[in-house]
């Protein structure tokens, strides 16, 4: 049933039905299974990025520590903005079920820009850092820390691009089984990244404060 | 500006070696010659359409297969060279710096542009087919896959002849892979080379876990699947979980490089170790990922060849399953000499030896099948036969080095050299092998020569022995890897010698594969039928070669080896053809250029990085971007095969009535 309605748009005409076809598979379902596995091994990614920080956090050679570095505020901050932008994305998808287009794309918006500043605070925590002297190059455990934080912002930052071309294909051809998988797939990808920075939160900001 | 061109074009290139200089010339003509064809014959059109654009997994089987026959061949030549370097004391063909140069591009590609493409090459070319599928789960993420690999693979070759070539070791090891022991471009190209085709392994393994779980035929079970689709689900287990670690070690080791990292280096805090560590979390696994598959095939060829099902398959899964999982746990038995201490050491002994016990059960599992069996000696059996002595012999050295305490004798050592090759050729190259035999007419529609196969088969097989057995006496005589040359007083020179005549007796034994294979598209035994061998499988039930949707009619299979089932049924009779009204519109992915376009900025951005170019990086990331973006907005993806098609097809191939 839900292929007649996503092919209709291939052909126009939408002449076949479901029932002519077996051993034809639910494939925007599948597709959901696909990026389930990918998250498995994104998972797989940051799981040895974080055993790289851990294992290598206290060979600063002598230069800054995390201590001296990370400033409170800051790192509250954008945990704050993160958590709020998976909840309205969140709210995006309660949208989507609805059948609520602009609703849909609202919050949509309203979870890039939360995005967006979430990755301008980041650059500008790099920026203050590295202005204090503290570089990629400066110390293995910088390197680490660049590097993870880092992955994580790349990420985000490649969600955001992701969501406003998904937001230019919802206005132009509204929710189908197509465009809906398509949310249903970014929104798992956002609150993936928002549990990543959970672990980041704890295990690079809280610990290394403490 | 004469002076600086010429000061580029010198490093550029890469001069000095007559060697390098013959590779210039034939890559010139070659390249001359195909452009010549091309456009003399007006390919182009042809080149686009049905190759270059296509996510039909059957041609993409096929571009793997001949793009890692390719690779074998230049592998081969690598391990020639080295061979005829080693052969006596004191030659001086290769250089020290060209010697390592040598190595490391022969293991890297061996393994990397050889084994994994063969094998993506075999499931592409089976597991649909075996399963009843038409396809696999994700055609496009499919051709997405090949061209990363094709393009990585390039990428790597052309440090022959562009820049230089890596020489740190197939895993690249710090400190010597590090700016401050390898300031040139050759890692670079490793790091690249490696990284965009891994991208596109771990894609398949995503693609193969997908299809097999979700596209198999109506009426197989899990319990029912054959067992080289259970191995392929096994390597690609393996393949999700180990890929990305390699991906981030290749990524930290290229940010030690470009952005002066720590992380690896002797200053600056930096652990060489923590990379030795990840490096073989992945590749330790990696061995499993390619060997897994080879013991489906094995699997598949003794139960068709002895006319019985496989004896033990609940076993054979289980076995299949815990190796997947154990495979995590032994990467410390590569460097048991770190100095871990014994604890740590004892774990890894344990593990690595508790993988002994699943593999031991598979070889038994295969004598069982062919005991009682009516054993054919066609050609996929002959080398599945050959395997066995040989896995045998490969797992009980590997077991002698995981004694830990003896490895400290063995590290490092000739020892080492014939183990791994005992079990990645007598496993995985003989099994693949046995595999492109076996299914070979039923992708291509005729059987590759039994005669020239014949003296393929003994030249391998005798040069394999000749070659590696001395080795193993080598490693007691103290003889390590990675030395260029030996002095006469060391006494190893005889052995050598005839460790060298037994690789050019392999080389010949691949020459004579070249010639089986041309030989065999004029003149090989046409397979009409589409069930050569008597096969018990579903992909022996459409036609040789399959139409493009596979199954005109999706088949039912309730049982295990359903259509060895089926057939008894009808006492050996073919299949009855599928009566014209029961065909119908069939749905199928649509071409696509992307994944090419997509790969080749890849290659663009990794050409950028390897040189430092940061404008041609960014151009090459843009372009990935952008295709990204384009793919995304397209919906017209898929089309429908019509009935009038459909039957056309299947009347030609003389299955409808
Ligand atoms: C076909 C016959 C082959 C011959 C004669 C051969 C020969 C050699 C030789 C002479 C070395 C270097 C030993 C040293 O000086 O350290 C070597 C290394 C190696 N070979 Fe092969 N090889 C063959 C096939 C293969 C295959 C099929 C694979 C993998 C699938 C493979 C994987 C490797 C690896 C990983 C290394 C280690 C490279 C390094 O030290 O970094 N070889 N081989
Ligand atoms: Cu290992």
């Amino acid at each position: 049933m839900q292929h007649a309605t996503s092919h209709s748009h291939s052909n126009g005409a939408g002449a076949h039905t479901h029932s002519h076809d077996h051993g034809h598979h639910d494939q925007e379902s599948m597709k959901v299974l696909g990026f389930w596995i990918f998250l498995v091994t994104d998972c797989l990614l940051f799981g040895t990025l974080f055993a790289t920080y851990v294992v290598l956090k206290a060979h600063t050679d002598g230069g800054p520590t995390g201590k001296e570095l990370f400033e409170i505020p800051g790192f509250v901050a954008e945990t704050f903005i993160l958590l709020t932008s998976s909840f309205t994305s969140g709210l995006a998808v309660l949208a989507m079920n609805r059948k609520k287009v602009n609703q849909l794309i609202g919050w949509l918006i309203v979870t890039v820009l939360l995005g967006a500043a979430f990755v301008g605070l980041e650059i500008n925590e790099f920026v203050n850092m590295v202005h204090e002297g503290a570089t990629i190059s400066t110390s293995a455990f910088l390197t680490a820390f660049f590097v993870l934080v880092g992955t994580h912002g790349l990420h985000v930052s490649v969600g955001l691009i992701w969501m406003i071309a998904l937001m230019v294909q919802l206005k132009m051809r509204g929710v189908t089984p197509v465009t809906q998988r398509k949310i249903t797939v970014i929104s798992l990808y956002w609150h993936f990244l928002d549990v990543v920075w959970i672990f980041l939160f704890t295990i690079v900001y809280l610990m290394g404060v403490m | 500006m004469y002076a600086s061109i010429k000061s580029f074009a010198s490093s550029f290139f890469v001069t000095g070696d007559p060697l390098i200089y013959g590779a210039d010339v034939s890559i010139g003509l070659t390249t001359v010659a195909i452009l010549f064809v091309l456009f003399y014959f007006k390919k182009w059109g042809w080149l686009w359409r049905e190759w270059l654009t296509t996510v039909d997994h059957k041609k993409i089987g096929m571009m793997y297969l001949i793009a890692s026959l390719l690779m074998l061949f230049r592998g081969g030549v690598d391990a020639l060279l080295m061979r005829a370097q080693l052969a006596m004391p004191n030659v001086h063909f290769l250089q020290a710096e060209h010697y390592n140069e040598v190595f490391t591009t022969h293991g890297t590609i061996m393994i990397l542009f050889m084994a994994m493409p063969m094998m993506f090459g075999l499931f592409n070319m089976v597991v649909p087919l075996q399963i009843g599928a038409r396809d696999v789960a994700y055609p496009y993420l499919n051709a997405v896959s090949f061209w990363l690999f094709f393009f990585g693979a390039m990428l790597f070759n052309i440090s022959f002849v562009i820049g230089g070539s890596p020489d740190a070791g197939w895993l690249s090891y710090p400190p010597l892979s590090e700016m401050s022991h390898s300031p040139g471009v050759g890692q670079n190209f490793y790091i690249w080379g490696i990284q965009i085709s891994g991208i596109g392994s771990l894609a398949t393994g995503i693609n193969f876990i997908v299809t097999i779980l979700k596209m198999r035929a109506p009426g197989m079970k899990l319990m029912k699947m054959p067992m080289f689709s259970w191995s392929v689900l096994s390597s690609s287990i393996i393949i999700i979980f180990a890929f990305p670690i390699l991906t981030v070690t290749l990524a930290l080791l290229f940010i030690d490089r470009f952005l002066g990292g720590h992380l690896f280096t002797m200053d600056g805090g930096g652990n060489p170790m923590m990379y030795v560590n990840l490096i073989w979390m992945w590749g330790h696994p990696e061995v499993y990922i390619v060997v897994l598959p080879a013991f489906g095939i094995f699997s598949e060829i003794v139960a068709t060849f002895s006319r019985k099902r496989i004896f033990g398959y609940k076993s054979m899964v289980f076995a299949l399953m815990s190796i997947s999982i154990l495979s995590f746990f032994t990467w410390v038995h590569h460097f048991f000499t770190m100095g871990a201490g014994a604890d740590v050491n004892v774990f890894f002994a344990i593990a690595t030896m508790a993988i002994g016990i699943p593999t031991g059960a598979k070889v038994f599992n295969w004598l069982f099948t062919m005991f009682r069996g009516r054993i054919r000696l066609e050609q996929p059996m002959l080398w599945t036969l050959a395997f066995i002595p040989c896995f045998v012999v490969g797992g009980a050295t590997g077991v002698m080095l995981a004694v830990a305490p003896a490895d400290y004798q063995y590290h490092n050592s000739y020892f080492l050299i014939a183990h791994f090759h005992q079990v990645l050729i007598g496993g995985v190259v003989f099994g693949y092998l046995a595999g492109i035999y076996y299914w070979w007419p039923k992708l291509f529609g005729f059987k590759l020569n039994e005669r020239l196969g014949k003296w393929a088969f003994w030249l391998w097989n005798i040069g394999f022995y000749v070659c590696f057995m001395p080795q193993y006496a080598l490693g007691f005589m103290g003889m390590t890897r990675r030395v260029y040359t030996y002095g006469w007083d060391l006494g190893w020179g005889p052995l050598n010698l005839v460790s060298t005549i037994g690789a050019f007796l392999m080389g010949i034994g691949f020459v004579f594969q070249v010639w089986q294979i041309l030989y065999s598209v004029k003149y090989g035994e046409r397979d009409t039928t589409g069930d050569p061998w008597n096969g018990r499988t579903l992909e022996w039930s459409i036609p040789s070669p399959p139409p493009m949707y596979n199954f005109a009619v999706v088949p039912y299979a309730g049982e295990q080896d359903s259509f060895w089932e089926e057939k008894e049924r009808r006492d050996f009779a073919p299949a009855p053809p599928v009566p014209v009204a029961q065909l119908e519109a069939i749905h199928m992915p649509r071409n696509s250029g992307v994944p090419f376009i997509f790969s080749a900025c890849w290659f663009v951005a990794g050409f950028g990085f390897v040189f430092d170019w940061l404008w041609m990086a960014i151009l090459g990331m843009v372009g990935v971007g952008v295709t990204l973006l384009v793919r995304s907005f397209q919906y017209d993806t898929d089309y429908y095969v019509p009935v009038e098609e459909v039957i056309e097809t299947e009347i030609a191939a003389g299955r409808a009535i």
